[in-house]
C-alpha cells in the first residue's frame, strides 16, 4: 500500500479505454478505479468504456450541499512526531459539517497521522508526540474523556474490519456498555436499523441481522463499518482510505454514501486516489512531507493550484 | 499462463533426490508407526473387550476374575481432565492476554515468557515431586487427603494432582491463545478503540471471541497431555486403585480424595507394574487411546473452525 499508485493510467491505456477491444476491457475492470476522466486540461471528452463496472458515469462534481456549513473541528498549529521523525508539521485546518474534506498527498506525507490525531488514536503509538490544539465544537479534545471523544469523532479504516459477531452486534457495538446496564436488543433495534439505513446497507442485510458480519462481501463489510461508526451518532466521521481495498462497484456505492452523509456529519477522508477526491470532496488539503502545502476548494486545488508542488502532484509528476 | 512441464525427479541433482525420498520415507514411517500402535491396540482392545469393565471398580486381589474393572480409573481420568482444564484454561488465557495486549514492563513480560517455557520443559515427574513438597505444607492440608485421626499431611489428592497437571496444559493454552491473538490485525483493535471502547472492553468483546478457536485448540491439546500423564498420578494421587473420599459425605471430599487414572491403571496392571492382568491393561490402554484420539479429533475440528479472516 505504500507504493503510490500512478494517479493516471498511462497514455496508451487511456486510448484503449476510449476504443476498448474486448480482451483488454476485462483488465481495465480489474484495475484501481482510477480510470475515470483525464484532468480538465487534457482536452478530450470523457468517454466511459461501455461495460466498465461502476465507472460508467464520468466524473461529476457533487453539487455543493445546500445545508449550512458548520465548523465542527479545527486543528491549530498541530505538529506530530514519532521519535525524531516529524510526521505532521504545523497544520491548521477547519473541519466543517455539510462538506467533505479530503486529505491527499503521497505516502508518508502525514495525512493518516493527522486524521488519527482528530480522535486521538495517535496516542496508541507510544513514541508519538503531539503539539498544537485540536478543538471539537470549540472544546479542546485533550480535555475530553478519550472514549467520549471517540464516540463523537468516529472512524472507518482502510481494511474492512467488522468484529467476529453478528451484523446486529457489530452495529450495536458502540451503543452497548455505555452505562452499567446493558440495553436490550429491542431498545437498540431502532438505532441499529437507523444506522444501517444511513449506511445504505439495510436493504441487503435487514432480514439477516443475526448472520455473522464476516460473511458479507468486502463492500458490504465496509458499509457495515460505516454503519457501526454512525450508530453512536457522531459529529465527525473520519475515513482512512475507505475504498482502497474495494472493487470499483463498491467504491462507487461508498462514494455516493459519503456525499449523502456530509449534511449530517462532518466528513474527513484520506485518499490516495485523486480522482476520488475530485469526485467527492468539497475542500481538499494537499499534504507533502508533513506540511499542509495547500488547502482550498476542490475545484481550485485541482483546477488552479496555487503551489507548484500541488500542481506537480495533481499532474502526476511526483510521488 | 501455461502450466510448466512437470519436471521428473530423475532429472534432479542426486542430493535433491536423496532429500526428496528421505522426506517421503520419514512420512511413511511415521504413518506406519502410528498405524501399528492404533491397530495393535484396537486388536488387543477388541480381543479383551468387556464393556462391564467400564462399570466395575477395581479390587485388590490376586484372583483376576474378581479384580474388577476400571470404573474408578475412568472417573479419575475424567475428574483430572475437568479440574486441570478449569485451572489451566483461565490462567493460560489471562497470561496470554497480558503478554500480547499489555506486556509491559518489557522485562517482566520476558520473564513471564521464560517461566512459561520452563514449565513447558519441566518433566512431569519433576512437577510431581515439586507438587508433593508443596502440598505437604501444613497450612495446605485442607486440600489434600488425610486419614482419619492422623495429622500427617501426605500432600496427595485430586486437587494436588490437578494443580500440577494444569501446569502441563498451561503452556499449550498460553501458546495457542497468543498465536490466535497475534493473528488479529492491529486495525481491528483500533476499530474498537475508535468506537470509544477501552482496552479491557476490546479484549472482552472482540479479541477473546475472535481467539476462541485458538483457545479451544490449546485447551484440547492440553487435555490430551493431561490424559496421558502417569508420573503425576502415581506420585500425587496415591497408589490406590479405588477412589478414596477425603471427607465422607461431601463433594469437596472427592477432590481431597485419592484415586487412580487409566494411565496408572495400565501401569499397575501391565507386566511393567506389579499387577499381572495384561488383558485388562490392554483394554484400559485402548480406552485411553480412544479418549486421546477423540480429543485430537476435537482439536482438528476446532482448529478448522472459523478463525475470522481479516485482510491485514
Amino acid at each position: 500500500m505504500d507504493a503510490l499508485k500512478p494517479p493516471e493510467p498511462p497514455r496508451e491505456e487511456q486510448d484503449v479505454i476510449l476504443t476498448p477491444p474486448p480482451p483488454v476491457r476485462r483488465i481495465v475492470v480489474d484495475r484501481e478505479p482510477t480510470v475515470v476522466q483525464p484532468p480538465p486540461s487534457n482536452g478530450h471528452a470523457p468517454q466511459a468504456a461501455p461495460g466498465a463496472i461502476g465507472l460508467a458515469s464520468p466524473v461529476r462534481r457533487p453539487e455543493p450541499s445546500p445545508g449550512p456549513k458548520v465548523e465542527r473541528m479545527r486543528t491549530e498549529s498541530v505538529s506530530i512526531s514519532y521519535g525524531d521523525k516529524v510526521a505532521v508539521d504545523d497544520v491548521t485546518l477547519p473541519v466543517r459539517q455539510g462538506e467533505v474534506l479530503a486529505l491527499i498527498g503521497p505516502s508518508g506525507c502525514g495525512k493518516t497521522t493527522l486524521l488519527r490525531s482528530l480522535n486521538r488514536l495517535v496516542e496508541i503509538t507510544p513514541t508519538a508526540v503531539r503539539g498544537g490544539r485540536i478543538t471539537l465544537d470549540g472544546e479542546d479534545i485533550d480535555q475530553m474523556e478519550v472514549t467520549a471523544l471517540r464516540r463523537r469523532v468516529s472512524m472507518v479504516f482502510q481494511q474492512p474490519n467488522p468484529f467476529p459477531m453478528s451484523v446486529f452486534d457489530n452495529v450495536a457495538y458502540a451503543l452497548r456498555e455505555q452505562g452499567s446496564g446493558r440495553p436490550g436488543k429491542e431498545a437498540l433495534m431502532s438505532h441499529v436499523g437507523d444506522a444501517l439505513v444511513r449506511a445504505g446497507l439495510w436493504d441487503e442485510v435487514g432480514a439477516t441481522l443475526d448472520h455473522p458480519a464476516l460473511r458479507l462481501s468486502g463492500g458490504q463489510q465496509q458499509r457495515l463499518c460505516i454503519a457501526r461508526a454512525l450508530a453512536a451518532r457522531p459529529e465527525v466521521l473520519l475515513l482512512d482510505e475507505p475504498c482502497s481495498a474495494l472493487d470499483p462497484r463498491s467504491t462507487q456505492v461508498i462514494e455516493e454514501l459519503i456525499l449523502k452523509l456530509r449534511d449530517e456529519v462532518a466528513v474527513v477522508i484520506v485518499t490516495h486516489n485523486m480522482q476520488q477526491a475530485l469526485r467527492i470532496a468539497d475542500h481538499v488539503g494537499f499534504m507533502y512531507l508533513g506540511e499542509l502545502v495547500e488547502y482550498g476548494p476542490a475545484e481550485q486545488v485541482f483546477g488552479d493550484p496555487r503551489e507548484a508542488r500541488t500542481r506537480e502532484y495533481v499532474g502526476g509528476a511526483f510521488g | 499462463m501455461s502450466t510448466p512441464p512437470r519436471d521428473s525427479v530423475k532429472s534432479w541433482p542426486w542430493r535433491d533426490r536423496v532429500g526428496y525420498y528421505a522426506a517421503w520415507a520419514a512420512g511413511l514411517t511415521l504413518i506406519a508407526v502410528a498405524g501399528a500402535i492404533v491397530i495393535y491396540m484396537a486388536f488387543r482392545g477388541a480381543q479383551y473387550f468387556d464393556l462391564g469393565m467400564l462399570f466395575e471398580s477395581p479390587n485388590a486381589t490376586l484372583n483376576q476374575s474378581e479384580s474388577g474393572g476400571f470404573k474408578d480409573p475412568l472417573i479419575g481420568t475424567t475428574l483430572l481432565l475437568v479440574m486441570s482444564t478449569l485451572i489451566a484454561a483461565p490462567l493460560g488465557v489471562t497470561i496470554a492476554v497480558w503478554l500480547t495486549e499489555y506486556g509491559r514492563p518489557r522485562g517482566l513480560a520476558r520473564t513471564v515468557e521464560s517461566a512459561v517455557e520452563v514449565v513447558a520443559g519441566t518433566p512431569s515427574i519433576v512437577l510431581a515431586m515439586f507438587g508433593l513438597v508443596f502440598f505437604q505444607q501444613q497450612w495446605l492440608s485442607f486440600l489434600t487427603f488425610s486419614s482419619e485421626g492422623s495429622n500427617v499431611v501426605l500432600g496427595r489428592s485430586f486437587i494436588a494432582a490437578a494443580a500440577m497437571m494444569s501446569l502441563i496444559a498451561l503452556p499449550l493454552v498460553v501458546g495457542a491463545t497468543r498465536e490466535a491473538l497475534n493473528s488479529i490485525p492491529g486495525h481491528v483493535r483500533e476499530a474498537s478503540y475508535a468506537l470509544g471502547k477501552t482496552k479491557a472492553a476490546t479484549i472482552r468483546r472482540v479479541l477473546l471471541p475472535a481467539a476462541r478457536p485458538g483457545i479451544g485448540t490449546g485447551a484440547a491439546l492440553g487435555m490430551g497431555r493431561v490424559a496421558g500423564d502417569t508420573a503425576i498420578v502415581v506420585v500425587l494421587l496415591g497408589a490406590v486403585m479405588q477412589i478414596q473420599n477425603g471427607a465422607e459425605g461431601s463433594v469437596f471430599g472427592l477432590f481431597r480424595g485419592l484415586g487412580s487414572t487409566l494411565t496408572s491403571y495400565v501401569y499397575y496392571n501391565s507386566p511393567a507394574g506389579e499387577g499381572l492382568a495384561p488383558e485388562k491393561a490392554y483394554f484400559a490402554a485402548f480406552v485411553l487411546l480412544l479418549i486421546v484420539i477423540v480429543l485430537n479429533f476435537i482439536v482438528t475440528r476446532i482448529a478448522r473452525g472459523r478463525e475470522p479472516a481479516w485482510t491485514r
